[in-house]
């Protein structure tokens, strides 16, 4: 860990790299079945402020309150997908950012609304404060910890590798590469891709939790369209090409700046240039296992070319 | 097995299809031809559920089908190949076969997730169907190989064995012969006339009327979204109507 911290990546920014591990699987789950949705800013948001209004409001343990959090945007997801997963491309990711800036602006007024219908109900007794509005939830206490996230994502790194192998898997890999063509081959595509965007907002709404109870505060500003891109961004630069991409990328994307950090005002500099090089270069990401493959080789190269003073390909 | 009763599809202005009337009767092999935009690739979309038709009736088997979603008429029974190669480009040409059985698999999530031996004896049995298609349309040496890098002709074959993936009654073939060699449609129609043999019911759509002429026990026309004669191959080729539709009127006749 000393090591670790002496690039700057603290126990904080470690545990914040598994909880955007986690929102780069989240999204990687419709985007494996070619659904360009970016919905899970919004789908985190409730997933937190869930959480923490269970913790803090209502005295639950946190774990619970946490599958509550996930529960909660599960639920959400299921009348916002139905209408919106008909949609495809550039239309679909527009209104899911529609659905995102509309999640936040209903928790930002949610005491507001709460006092609407006390007025309307003649109700006599003092409104309660919710969420607090643009202020949001502070004093949070820290309860996400390290292993909690280790555990969740062992947990769902196991689910995505065995969900490529399965009848539901080739289905959504079907879709993505033609959904006409996979309706035709018997697959349901409607339920499929609603069932694959609802996963995928228990996952961001598991990450929100978890995100939550670290931050110490939570504010409806957090989790607008520059989160939205956020998580896009971890899934691209972790490829979509294998399961273990996205968590690479999560863990990659947040750890870069802070190791960036001594570098002061270049910081934002070079990470949007690392981020540039990967699209350019490496489409397929970090994940890509044609990326291993190649790193394989060229290790073994260099070690032949350390031990026998020759390059494997000489040796050949 | 099939029959349409006056369907027609409308586009905005365009009539693509007008009271179109078929009947495909089960262990026939049925072809339609038409000159291009004709609404032959419209018909064969109405009837397979990518596209419903405006108004008719279209029944499988007694059911009523020109309501019913894509994947619910392959349950049924009904598959088909494309006149522009679509397949699974990303994935093996096994793969291909196994996703094209979804229909015929039960497990879910939660048997892979835990690896049940539902799971596994489905897998098991998925690709072995998978491996007797290869064997038939000759790809079991190309197996492991990404469908999108195969050779036009197989991509061909692959299509069709896809299509006889989902354990089909009825085989709706798109034009399966375009870019084919005289030799390889040849080829093609002994496949076709074998899948015939084994009690499958079919529908040729197509340009080359040697394919037709080998396979098709029934001829439709189709122009301009109507059928213009129905008939057997000798019928067809001497009916002037179909050989105005193909050729043009013969000036000052």
């Amino acid at each position: 860990m000393g090591f670790l911290a002496s690039v700057g990546l603290n126990d904080f920014v470690i545990t914040l790299m598994f909880v955007n591990a986690i929102l780069a699987m989240s999204i990687y789950l419709t985007l494996y079945g070619g659904m360009f949705s970016l919905a899970n800013a919004g789908f985190m948001a409730i997933g937190s402020y869930v959480s923490v209004i269970l913790t803090q409001n209502h005295d639950w343990p946190f774990l619970p309150a946490i599958l509550a959090g996930m529960v909660a945007a599960g639920l959400i997801a299921i009348p916002i997908g139905l209408p919106v997963l008909r949609l495809r491309d550039i239309y679909l990711a527009i209104a899911t950012i529609g659905f995102v800036e509309i999640t936040r602006i209903v928790i930002l007024n949610f005491d507001k609304i709460v006092d609407e219908v006390y007025t309307r109900l003649h109700m006599t007794s003092e409104p309660p404060k919710i969420t607090n509005g643009p202020l949001g939830i502070t004093g949070i206490p820290v309860q996400t910890k390290l292993e909690h996230l280790v555990i969740a994502v062992i947990i769902l790194a196991y689910f995505m590798m065995r969900m490529h192998r399965s009848r539901f898997g080739r289905a959504l890999a079907a879709i993505r590469q033609d959904e006409n063509v996979a309706a035709s081959q018997g697959i349901n595509v409607v339920y499929y891709k609603n069932v694959a965007f609802v996963l995928g907002a228990m996952m961001a709404g598991l990450g929100g939790g978890f995100s939550g109870h670290l931050s110490r505060i939570i504010q409806p500003g957090s989790y607008g369209f520059g989160t939205a891109v956020d998580i896009l961004a971890y899934s691209v630069l972790g490829g979509i090409s294998s399961w273990y991409g996205p968590i690479l990328g999560g863990l990659a994307l947040t750890a870069l700046p802070e190791v960036l950090r001594p570098l002061k005002e270049y910081t934002g500099l070079i990470n949007g240039i690392v981020l540039l090089i990967f699209i350019a270069y490496l489409p397929g990401g970090l994940g890509d296992p044609a990326l291993w493959r190649s790193a394989r080789k060229s290790a073994s190269r260099i070690s032949n070319f350390i031990t026998k003073g020759k390059t494997a390909d000489a040796g050949a | 097995m099939l029959v349409l009763k006056h369907v027609s599809r409308q586009f905005g202005g365009l009539m693509a299809l007008q009271n179109v009337e078929m009947h495909l009767p089960a262990g026939n092999i049925i072809g339609l031809i038409g000159p291009n935009g004709a609404g032959k690739t419209t018909l064969i979309n109405c009837m397979t559920g990518l596209d419903h038709p405006t108004s008719g009736h279209i029944e499988f088997n007694g059911t009523p089908i020109e309501k019913k979603p894509a994947h619910r008429i392959t349950a049924l029974g009904m598959a088909r190949t494309y006149q522009n190669i679509r397949l699974f480009g990303e994935m093996t040409v096994l793969e291909n076969l196994v996703v094209a059985q979804h229909g015929l698999g039960r497990a879910t999530l939660a048997d892979s997730l835990l690896q049940t031996p539902r799971h596994r004896r489905e897998i098991a049995r998925l690709r072995d169907n998978a491996l007797q298609l290869l064997k038939r349309f000759h790809l079991d040496q190309s197996a492991d190989v990404v469908a999108g890098n195969l050779p036009y002709g197989d991509q061909r074959r692959l299509e069709m064995a896809r299509a006889l993936a989902t354990n089909p009654k009825l085989i709706l073939l798109d034009e399966p012969t375009a870019g084919m060699n005289p030799v390889e449609t040849t080829e093609l129609g002994e496949q076709i006339l074998r899948m015939k043999a084994d009690g499958k019911t079919l529908m040729v759509v197509e340009h080359d009327m040697s394919l037709i002429a080998q396979v098709c026990d029934e001829i439709y026309v189709l122009n301009f979204g109507q059928i213009i004669a129905h008939g057997t191959h000798q019928e067809i080729k001497n009916n002037p109507v179909v050989v105005e539709a193909y050729l043009g009127q013969e000036e000052g006749a």
